[in-house]
């Protein structure tokens, strides 16, 4: 198999043709068919059921933090299951390969399969998750009515959807990059990937980016100026502190990413020479530019989930968080060194000794705070009183499952070490150690604490525990057996395999998959018989697990406003505070709340941009001008937009207090 | 410390993955049990840093499970204590038992680093063997090529793909480049492995120990014919070697820049080939990017540039630096194809990448404070190391 020449360009479609349309491809053309059937059956449910009215005006052009929190879960949970399609692929493909076997992908589709993963499942699945967490809650813990500013909020989410489709339409017109998830040069550069795949990555990280690092800009000021009366900062609940810190990293780095990004699109658009092998340019350059972003981003990942970690394990102990302090410091600590250390993902680039050890050590000194957090957990168990909710379960086979990952990690930064294990399965057992035992879980630990919130009603515990139950032995049986392939020298993104005797671990990993699926699948059935026994499952009490953070002290689901009365804070749990202290609801002397308004302009500028992507994908270069000037028009339009804002009345705000002041009553709380 | 890090292990590999022992008797864990001495050395480090940390890990996973059970809310007999949330002396035992493992980890991460970096001569083939300072390592040219390996041997005068034979207990040196993208080069028996870039040029060291049949690949995804770009490695006795490069020249083939150019291609599976005779020069015109007729070699055009450049006039003079994008993968040429370099001066101290490798040092000095220099009787050795007091730091 040849590598396809450059396409043609052409004034009116620029490479675009029907020979884009990937028809000889099977699997590819299978997948269209059901995913054009599954989206018109919706679109068809949408119209018969009349819902683009409410859809448009509640959902897409809503600027409550709390809607939008939700978008982004259900965005993360979609491109989860297209990226774990892909891990299904993978794992197929690699358990089929042997003797002589070519299994069932060629190289140009597996390796799309492979980048695809990796960028889905960090840009489109982990970022939608933790930015829908952090969305939701962090304004609630904080006793704030909204985020500092709403409408960049609805931008971010739509910016984020816009990349994540430019990503899946990849899928079926023309192809994604296959370079591997962070796209080295000089194999992403031009002259060795001519198509379209890489401008595909590019364009697609970069929309998502516009995303990303508004919402951080948004969190990092709503956490700095929102925060309730009386919250200091050494009052702020642990996951609004650890949400900060990764909001503070999300500025600084996300930049990073769109600089590096953006050269390498001059590189491929304007023949410049930043990152090719001529002329002066150094790839190892972009390498060390992409990990100086790449690796702040696995600790955005995991620090907001630390957070729901300690939220966790203190209310379901019923005890008061152990080490709140050393807890905050370590997450500064973790914010600090994370900028320290990226060149320990590229020992085997040929740096010195001296140099490579450096990094080798800041890399531990990491898993100092990072342990200290660990025991700060188990002391807030120790003399607790635990109940094994399943947020609970979830934190303690975080703690199993993370200690191992965090081990290896270790390992992999002693640079000898990595000469040996670099690119290895043992390298990949060890991140997906981390990201599923410490972010997914934690994830799922989040969904199940704070669903009831969210929603008014419990998650059913019999499929949550299923799920639970497949998900983390499936993982163990998935990965462990790479960490022995690694360790018999198997290196990672391999294809096929002359060696008979790997077989079986790939098999057993395989199968792991095989076990992870139905713990999906049973997370899915979870919701769905939740959301069907709703009414037996319901909480009206807004505190269904004794929290003890001001989220918990609202209605669930919150009302618009949030709070009536914005809360005075005096302690640092402090809805267990207000507990104690007989705190009593206000019922009275309400007052107008004042509200920012809905707007369309952020799907609208996010459409537009989509748009324009595609164009710039394709070279289409009358459309990318066309959108580009839509998106500075409707901007400037957008700024004579004098509907900003309205007041809730009191009256309705009376009305709804009482009506939750019935509800109270009526369940005797 | 070589010997230090190959004994204090032998109890360490024992305990660390002893649950695992049972299920991986069948399997053959290379780079734990390599067969060349740097290889056995990262071996043996991750297995005394596993064992490090399994000190911190292991009664954190056993407190997990302890106190999630019985602090259950079901055991009323357990203590509640809603409120306690602070102990000074808890905090700093929390702090300062990670500190320690690292400081201990980070000790010898430092030292193995500067030990094993693999730019660093070999001053021993095996524990206890040191190797004669008038001992020349073989020299082996390594270039990664769409997809497939190119070894060039400068003393003997031969070059092979896919296929490199290596004497055993003889140090060899590896001067590693590639043609087109980055890839690893890598034999997880002999030893770690190193980027192959093109238009760079990375080292490596490494002996085997004993004579076999290897595999060695490429450890960094390159493209389409990745999965494919392996290669055998035999290690041969010096007489078998010997044999070995006169039957290679007795094949006949040369490769000279024109063979290169067209093996330089894209092709996938590519099975073993050997060239009786290579054009000397071949390898620093491919780490310069000048075995295409008519490019400037980059240290050419660094002379230039160290002169100061040659003003206005050296843009015109300039023909064709450009190399990607006329690049062995037949992709067309970029937009701003026409670029325009000619030679124009060389410079002799430029003309060579191989710049030479320092002395391989006394590793004495680095064996750190209260350790026994290599001088100190094995049967010593032995004895400190048995004694707890005098246990080297890393154990």
């Amino acid at each position: 198999m040849t590598p396809q020449p450059a396409p043609e360009t052409g004034p009116l479609l620029g490479k675009l043709s029907l020979d884009a349309l990937p028809l000889h491809e099977p699997i590819l053309v299978v997948t269209f068919i059901v995913v054009a059937l599954g989206g018109l059956a919706v679109l068809w449910a949408i119209t018969r059921y009349r819902l683009w009215g409410y859809l448009w005006k509640e959902w897409f052009t809503t600027v409550d933090h709390k809607r939008i929190g939700i978008m982004y879960m259900i965005l993360g949970l979609i491109m989860f299951l297209r990226g774990f399609s892909d891990a299904i692929m993978m794992r197929l493909q690699q358990a089929m390969a042997f003797g002589g076997s070519e299994g069932y992908l060629p190289a140009h589709h597996y390796d799309q399969v492979f980048t695809a993963h990796g960028v889905i499942m960090i840009f489109f699945v982990a970022m939608p998750f933790i930015t829908g967490l952090m969305n939701y809650i962090v304004p609630l813990q904080i006793g704030a009515r909204d985020v500092s500013f709403p409408f960049l909020n609805n931008f971010s989410f739509w910016m984020t959807t816009a990349g994540a489709a430019l990503c899946m339409i990849s899928l079926f017109v023309g192809e994604f990059a296959q370079t591997g998830w962070l796209a080295y040069p000089p194999l992403s550069g031009l002259a060795y990937s001519p198509n379209v795949g890489v401008d595909y990555y590019i364009w697609s990280l970069q929309i998502a980016g516009v995303g990303t690092t508004l919402s951080g800009i948004n969190m990092v000021v709503t956490m700095l100026k929102l925060r309730a009366p009386g919250m200091g900062l050494m009052k702020m609940p642990v996951f609004t502190w650890t949400s900060l810190c990764a909001n503070i990293l999300i500025v600084a780095t996300f930049p990073v990413l769109t600089a590096t990004l953006a050269l390498l699109s001059l590189d491929r658009y304007v023949g410049t020479n930043f990152f090719t092998n001529d002329f002066g340019g150094s790839p190892m350059m972009y390498v060390n530019l992409i990990w100086i972003w790449g690796h702040p981003e696995v600790y955005i990942l995991i620090l907001p989930l630390f957070g729901v970690f300690s939220e966790v394990t203190s209310t379901f102990s019923g005890k008061k968080l152990f080490g709140y302090t050393s807890m905050v410091y370590a997450t500064i600590c973790i914010t600090i060194l994370s900028y320290l250390v990226w060149l320990h993902h590229f020992f085997t680039m040929g740096s010195g000794a001296s140099v490579n050890s450096f990094f080798g050590i800041t890399t531990m000194v990491i898993s100092i705070p990072t342990g200290a957090k660990l025991f700060n957990w188990l002391f807030t168990m120790y003399r607790g009183r635990i109940r094994f909710e399943l947020p609970m379960m979830w934190t303690v086979a975080f703690m199993l499952t993370f200690v191992v990952g965090g081990m290896t990690g270790v390992l992999l930064a002693v640079p000898p070490a990595d000469f040996v294990l670099h690119n290895s399965l043992f390298l990949v057992a060890h991140f997906h150690n981390v990201i599923i035992g410490g972010v997914l879980f934690g994830l799922f630990a989040a969904i199940n604490y704070w669903w009831p919130k969210a929603f008014g009603f419990r998650l059913d515990p019999f499929w949550g525990k299923v799920s639970f139950w497949c998900w983390v032995p499936g993982f163990w049986l998935a990965f462990m057996p790479l960490y022995i392939l690694g360790l018999m020298g198997v290196t990672r993104r391999m294809r096929v395999f002359d060696d008979p005797s790997l077989q079986i671990w790939f098999v057993v990993a395989g199968f792991g998959a095989a076990v992870i699926a139905v713990g999906i699948a049973a997370m899915l059935i979870q919701f769905a018989v939740s959301i069907w026994r709703r009414d037996q499952l319901r909480d009206e009490t807004g505190d269904p697990w004794e929290g003890r953070t001001l989220e918990w002290a609202t209605s669930s689901p919150p009302p618009d406003y949030n709070f009536a009365f914005t809360p005075v804070i005096h302690d640092l749990d402090a809805w267990h505070d207000m507990k104690r202290r007989g705190h009593g609801r206000p019922v009275t002397g309400f007052r107008d709340i004042h509200m920012p308004s809905n707007t369309g302009a952020g799907v609208i500028l996010a459409g537009i941009s989509l748009v324009m992507g595609f164009a710039l994908v394709w070279h289409i270069w009358w459309l990318v001008g066309v959108s580009f000037a839509a998106l500075i028009g409707v901007a400037i339009a957008h700024t004579f937009n004098y509907k900003r804002d309205f007041d809730i009345p009191a009256a309705t705000v009376a009305a709804v207090e009482d009506a939750r002041t019935r509800r109270l009553a009526a369940t005797g709380a | 410390m070589p010997e230090m890090l190959h004994r204090s292990t032998a109890r360490f590999r024992l305990l660390a993955p002893l649950g695992l022992l049972p299920l991986l008797a069948g399997c053959n864990m290379v780079v734990l049990d390599p067969a060349g001495d740097v290889a056995r050395q990262q071996g043996n480090l991750i297995l005394i840093s596993t064992g490090l940390m399994l000190l911190i890990i292991v009664p954190v996973m056993i407190l997990t499970v302890v106190f999630a059970w019985r602090y259950r809310a079901a055991n009323r007999q357990a203590t509640y204590k809603p409120d306690w949330d602070h102990s000074t002396q808890l905090e700093l035992v929390i702090w300062a038992a990670p500190l320690l493992i690292i400081i201990c980890l980070g000790a010898l991460t430092w030292v193995a680093t500067h030990l094993l970096d693999p730019y660093r001569p070999l001053a021993r083939t095996a524990p206890g063997q040191a190797i004669a300072a008038e001992v020349r390592p073989v020299e082996v040219q390594v270039v990664a090529l769409d997809w497939k390996w190119l070894f060039i041997y400068p003393d003997q005068g031969i070059a092979t793909v896919n296929e490199l034979a290596l004497p055993a207990h003889r140090p060899v040196r590896f001067r590693i480049s590639a043609s087109s993208v980055m890839n690893s080069f890598y034999i997880p028996a002999l030893a770690g492995q190193i980027y192959a870039m093109p238009g760079m040029e990375t080292k490596l060291h490494g002996v085997f120990n004993q004579t076999g049949q290897y595999t060695g690949f490429s450890a960094n995804y390159s493209g389409w014919g990745f999965s494919d770009m392996r290669f055998a490695v035999k290690s041969l006795s010096d007489a078998d070697f010997a044999k070995w490069v006169a039957a290679t020249k007795a094949g006949g083939g040369t490769l000279d820049r024109t063979a290169y150019l067209k093996l330089e291609k894209p092709s996938e599976k590519v099975p073993a080939q050997r060239f009786a005779a290579v054009e000397p020069q071949l390898f620093d015109a491919i780490v310069n990017m000048c075995v295409e007729p008519g490019k400037m070699c980059m240290h050419d055009m660094m002379s230039i540039d160290a002169a100061g450049g040659a003003g206005i006039a050296g843009i015109h003079n300039v023909r064709r630096l450009s190399y990607d994008k006329y690049a062995a993968r037949g992709t067309e040429p970029g937009y701003w194809g026409q670029r325009y370099v000619g030679a124009l001066c060389s410079s002799p101290l430029m003309a060579s990448a191989d710049i030479p490798d320092a002395a391989p040092v006394d590793l004495a000095p680095l064996t750190g404070a209260g350790l026994p220099s290599p001088e100190t009787p094995a049967a010593a050795v032995t004895a400190m190391i048995r004694r707890p007091a005098a246990a080297s730091p890393q154990s």
